[in-house]
């Protein structure tokens, strides 16, 4: 019973196949492939310096890999081809992400980050704006409309017109889901999306996410807490070392022994120097 | 974002999330609590995090307070790198700490230098003559004396500010509290125009009216580059060519006899601003678009060497454009519709009139653009390019659209230059480039308001000069206010306040302000 | 005559000068290896060291408008090449000291240190311009300039040879000295990666200075060769700036060797076109280049990055 990996396409949203990235001598994917079907919460996980980011960059069009290829079913249209296209491109075709490290544009107010989302679709023009052309003026009254229900949906309504910046680390988070959602997704991509929240914050993360896919937008999510992945994901897909050493639903991942061998070969010898953070110790208790 | 990708070696893109190489741990194989602390942004509440993460990895915590209040972020020092003082008791002894002191010098050879810009010129002959002429004359006391004001100014700043505050408090606060109104900025609008149409019945050479049209000319050309520099982040040093191709045009299209090279028909000068902005903005987009793609430097080195040909072309095509004579005899501009009968003689107010009509318009229609998506995605390009591309901007698309917009703008200019029916290519030098660049820089990139109050202020500064120094040591002047500009002010005169943010948070750690990649590395002094 | 008949000659013409364009390019590609950014101004640094060195070399000569030989002339070309490269190294450091580093100091965004550069450059040019006169200097003969031997047919100069020898000494000095010392080791370090060099101890603040200073010191040397072979003048800067700048793209910005290899390979090509098609337009040829090259193959012929350079 592995799910997600049954061998019709058609309720598939993405797949990569043996994605390969090199930098240099460090290779960060060596022959990564992952299926997701259409709904599902799928989580990818691992050790630092697994390679989700640079999964995730690969499926966004930030990197490109070397060699291998990653197919998308758009929710309406033909599937498309990933790789060898520009990152907007992509966003355009429906998928949509959020960075580890918050990439918010700083200056603009809340609004306007979910707003800059939502104008992916639109389609006036310089001369329209100049003009003030009532198809853009609809357009624009469109976005902040728009913009606004998303800020509501992450809990941010309250924030409206706050500068990016000024906004607490949690908001930040929220703002750049709403803004990922704002593009119109039918595939979001959250890369850690919970790092440096508090435990009541992770509670409503959850609910967020939930709430997410039940409008139909697939989740890809890199997480560490994995209780948070117990509570939210169809399945998970481990990744060490550039590879997939394990893929099954949550409960399959956790007795999976290479998987406990990954997380706890080295850090089990070195003792209890490692786990400072409270989220790896969680990790490590779940996956026992 | 996109260097065409060698084989074997992934464009190294987005390295936001991803550390060096160098000192990434290897995979997994260090614990891997310890890598994550190091690359986790710091918890703002919650789980406990080791303390002192690693400051070189990992976002900084955003700021708690609101980014508009500015003075809480790096601001840079006076010159002699002493913040003005906090509230500690004033006592003549701070004067001399060895910081004041270094302050203290650094002016008084800025005031030396003064002296010397304002000095006799020189020849190849005696080379330092000039130079010591200027500083063994007697007016040496006074940049001295200037100098050391200006230290005591600097040194008593905090005080100084805490009495001008107090002074002026009884006067700010209505007036700010007017200004917030509703309204009040169209009223301070309309205020600024009334003055720009009284203006040339109160100056009264011929020579200063003509620098009031020569103003305008030099607005509308800040506000195109105002475009590619204030919106797009990006750097056009050779802005004055598409003023040059605006030129000949006209002088092609409007004119059997300008330049030996000619339509075989003649138009109205006002047909060719139409053509002149498409040629712009076309020339714009072939030199953009390939260099566009590149880190954002080369854009500034290509537009260089391209504003260099034009103006070399211009200048040696004797048996085409005439060559360093330059186009004599381009028509005014005139209209002839409907009964209505004018021609633009050598008389400079109607025409200044039209260009303030003009350069209000192109003020309004930019202002559109700032406000629409299209504004909101150069603001996203400036302020984190990954992100914008992650969010479904089009980043090199609408680098190369700001691009063109300023191309066809001076375009655009270049045809109401030529149509004062003489040019030479002396107007396209280099140089000219630079003095727009000037013009926004110290007007506030980003602000149309701004580039105007540059190309006011910086042209008046140029006739101010005329009679008292050479033509070309002009220059000396421009380039000290762009590094003046840029040390103290980089928001400039009028800042655009989205503008101004960007660069404090920018140099405060958080996003960027300007779209030619990350900023330098190196650590600060 | 043909091309072929010229080819020799044109072939040393173009290493002469292309040698000059490398030691310039030198300068580009120090600056761009550790702050990651096109100092715009060093052209003008360029521009002063040649003054310098001229006026020296100038004031040293004997004033009847007699040509010295031997010794003399030796000692004249060092003393003149030291000049230049004083007043270049101290055009840098000064130019370093007061349009760069205040923008560091607070971390200004890139768009600032382009700008401010370019502001400085304004300001060079045109104060040379009021101090030293609009016209074209001319440095007096230091040597006399003959045939020394003939390559293929070719003449080879006393002045090729001096300047194609004292440029390719500067260019191994330098590749000795970032790839052999600890002081080039800082600096690589300081191209790889600034925080991590900062990590391990080097002085970042010190490396860029002397990495300003070196640079300097080249062009200025390089300016004074130049004025030796052409002449000095408050505007020389810009075309052979231009030149220098897509000589260190050509060969890979950040790259030592690269901007030597792309020294030597735009001059010859600059030689042969000049030839081919009008000397006029010459200089248009190494805009072409550098356009050329920027669509091709961005990072260079070597690759960019100081770090992996040596
Ligand atoms: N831009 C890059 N340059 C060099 N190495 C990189 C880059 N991006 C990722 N890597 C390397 O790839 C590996 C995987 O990194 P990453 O995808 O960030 O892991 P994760 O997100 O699982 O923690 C690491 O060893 C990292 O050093
Ligand atoms: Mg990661």
């Amino acid at each position: 019973m592995s799910p997600g990996a049954g061998d019709d396409t058609g309720d598939l949203v993405v797949e990569a196949r043996d994605l390969q990235l090199r930098f240099g001598g460090v290779t960060s994917l060596d022959g990564v492939s992952l299926r997701q079907r259409r709904g599902e919460i799928l989580a990818v996980i691992g050790p630092n310096g697994a390679g989700k980011t640079s999964l995730f960059n690969c499926l966004t069009g930030a990197y490109r890999p070397q060699h291998g290829s990653v197919t998308f079913w758009p929710s309406s249209g033909r599937p498309a081809e990933l790789v060898g296209r520009r990152p907007h491109a992509i966003t355009r075709l429906g998928v949509a992400r959020t960075f580890q490290n918050i990439r918010l544009f700083p200056a603009l107010s809340a609004l306007e980050n979910v707003q800059i989302g939502t104008e992916v679709r639109q389609r006036y023009g310089a001369v329209s704006a100049i003009l003030g052309l009532p198809h853009a003026r609809r357009a624009e009254r469109d976005g902040v409309r728009r913009a606004g229900e998303l800020l509501d949906l992450v809990g941010l309504g309250h924030r409206t017109h706050e500068l990016a910046a000024s906004l607490p680390y949690g908001e930040q988070r929220r703002l750049e889901i709403a803004r990922a959602l704002g593009t119109g997704p039918g595939l979001l991509l959250l890369d850690e999306p919970a790092a440096g929240t508090n435990p009541a914050e992770k509670r409503d993360l959850a609910a967020l996410i939930t709430r997410i896919s039940g409008t139909g937008v697939s989740v890809l999510l890199i997480e560490h807490d994995m209780t948070l992945v117990m509570s939210l994901a169809t399945s998970v897909t481990v990744l060490n070392f550039g590879r997939v050493i394990a893929h099954g639903t949550p409960g399959e991942v956790q007795r999976n022994p290479a998987v406990i061998e990954a997380y706890l070969g080295v850090a089990d010898t070195t003792g209890d120097a490692a786990p400072a953070g409270g989220v790896d110790a969680g990790t490590r208790k779940e996956l026992r | 974002m996109s260097a065409p990708n060698v084989p074997g070696q992934p464009s190294p893109a987005n390295p936001g999330d991803q550390p060096d190489p160098v000192r990434g741990v290897p995979a997994g194989a260090a614990p891997d609590a310890d890598t994550m602390a190091l690359r986790r942004p710091p918890a703002q509440s919650g789980a406990a995090r080791p303390a002192g993460a690693n400051p070189t990895d990992g976002p900084a915590p955003p700021p708690r307070s609101p980014a508009g209040d500015s003075a809480a972020v790096g601001r840079g020092a006076p010159a002699g790198g002493v913040a003005p003082g906090g509230r500690s008791p004033w006592h003549p002894a701070m004067l001399f700490t060895p910081a004041r002191l270094r302050q203290l010098g650094a002016l008084v050879l800025v005031g030396l230098l003064a002296a010397v810009v304002t000095g006799p010129t020189g020849n190849s002959d005696e080379p330092l003559q000039a130079a010591w002429d200027s500083i063994a004359d007697p007016r040496i006391v006074l940049f001295l004396i200037l100098a050391v004001a200006l230290w005591v100014v600097l040194v008593l700043w905090a005080e100084l500010r805490g009495v001008l505050t107090r002074l002026t408090a009884p006067v700010r606060a209505p007036v700010g509290a007017a200004y917030g109104r509703r309204g009040a900025p169209i009223v301070l609008n309309v205020v600024l125009l009334a003055i720009a149409i009284i203006a040339p019945q109160v100056v009264s050479t011929a020579a200063q009216q003509s620098m009031v049209t020569d103003i305008g000319i030099y607005a509308l050309l800040a506000l195109g580059l105002n475009v590619v520099v204030g919106y797009a982040g990006l750097l056009d040093l050779g802005y004055i060519a598409f003023f040059a191709i605006g030129a000949y045009t006209t002088a092609y299209f409007t004119s059997q006899s300008a330049m030996p090279w000619h339509a075989p028909f003649t138009l109205n000068p006002f047909f060719v601003f139409p053509i002149a902005l498409v040629l712009a903005a076309l020339a714009g987009v072939i030199l953009g678009a390939p260099t566009l793609r590149l880190r954002g430097d080369y854009l500034a080195i290509v537009t260089l060497g391209f504003g260099e040909i034009i103006h070399l072309v211009a200048n040696n095509a004797d048996g085409i454009t005439n060559g360093a004579r330059g186009a004599f005899g381009v028509p005014h501009l005139s209209v002839h519709l409907l009964g209505l009968d004018y021609t633009w003689g050598i008389d400079p107010k109607p025409y200044y009139y039209l260009l303030l009509a003009i350069v209000v318009l192109v003020m309004i229609a930019f202002g559109r653009l700032e406000r629409s998506r299209i504004g909101r995605a150069w603001a996203a390009i400036r302020e984190d390019e990954v992100a914008a591309e992650a969010t479904g901007v089009a980043t090199l698309r609408l680098k190369l659209l700001a691009f063109a917009i300023g191309a066809s703008v001076s375009g655009f200019a270049g045809v109401m230059f030529a149509s004062k029916q003489f040019f030479n290519p002396q107007s396209f030098s280099l140089q000219a480039s630079f003095f727009v660049v000037a013009v926004v820089i110290f007007g506030g990139m980003g602000s149309r308001l701004g580039v105007v109050v540059g190309a006011v202020v910086l042209q008046g500064l140029a006739f101010y000069l005329r009679d008292k120094v050479e033509p070309a040591d002009r220059y000396i002047y421009f380039g000290a206010v762009i590094v003046i500009m840029m040390i103290f002010r980089p928001q400039g005169l009028v800042p655009s306040r989205r503008r101004r943010r960007e660069i404090e948070l920018s140099e405060a750690g958080i996003g960027s302000a300007d779209s030619l990649g990350s900023a330098p590395a190196g650590g600060r002094p | 005559m043909g091309f072929l008949d010229q080819f020799w000659q044109l072939t040393i013409d173009g290493l002469m000068v292309g040698s000059l364009y490398a030691v310039i390019a030198l300068g580009y590609t120090l600056v761009y290896g550790v702050l990651q950014l096109i100092n715009f101004a060093h052209s003008e640094v360029f521009m002063l060291g040649s003054f310098g060195g001229l006026f020296v070399a100038r004031a040293l000569l004997p004033g009847d408008g007699s040509v010295p030989g031997g010794l003399e002339s030796v000692g004249l070309v060092a003393i003149g090449l030291g000049a230049g490269a004083i007043c270049g190294g101290l055009a840098a450091l000064t130019l370093e000291r007061v349009a760069y580093r205040p923008l560091r100091r607070r971390s200004a965004p890139r768009l600032a240190y382009l700008i401010s550069a370019i502001g400085a450059s304004l300001f060079a040019v045109n104060l040379a311009g009021k101090e030293f006169g609009r016209q074209n200097v001319d440095l007096p003969d230091l040597f006399h300039n003959g045939t020394v031997f003939k390559l293929f047919g070719a003449d080879v100069s006393t002045q090729s040879l001096v300047i194609f020898a004292v440029a390719i000494a500067m260019l191994v000095g330098l590749d000795r000295l970032v790839a052999g010392t600890r002081l080039g080791q800082g600096i690589r370090a300081v191209a790889q990666d600034a925080d991590t060099a900062v990590l391990m101890g080097v002085d970042v603040e010190r490396i860029i200075i002397v990495t300003f200073i070196v640079g300097g010191l080249l062009a200025g040397a390089g300016g004074f060769l130049y004025a030796m072979t052409f002449n000095a003048s408050y505007s020389m800067g810009f075309v052979p700036g231009v030149k220098a700048f897509t000589a260190a793209v050509l060969g890979g910005i950040g790259n030592v060797r690269g901007a030597m290899l792309g020294g030597l390979l735009l001059g010859l090509v600059e030689s042969y076109g000049g030839y081919l098609f009008q000397a006029s337009y010459k200089d248009v040829i190494a805009f072409l280049v550098l356009v050329a090259i920027l669509m091709i193959r961005p990072s260079g012929l070597l690759g960019e990055r100081l770090g992996r350079a040596a």
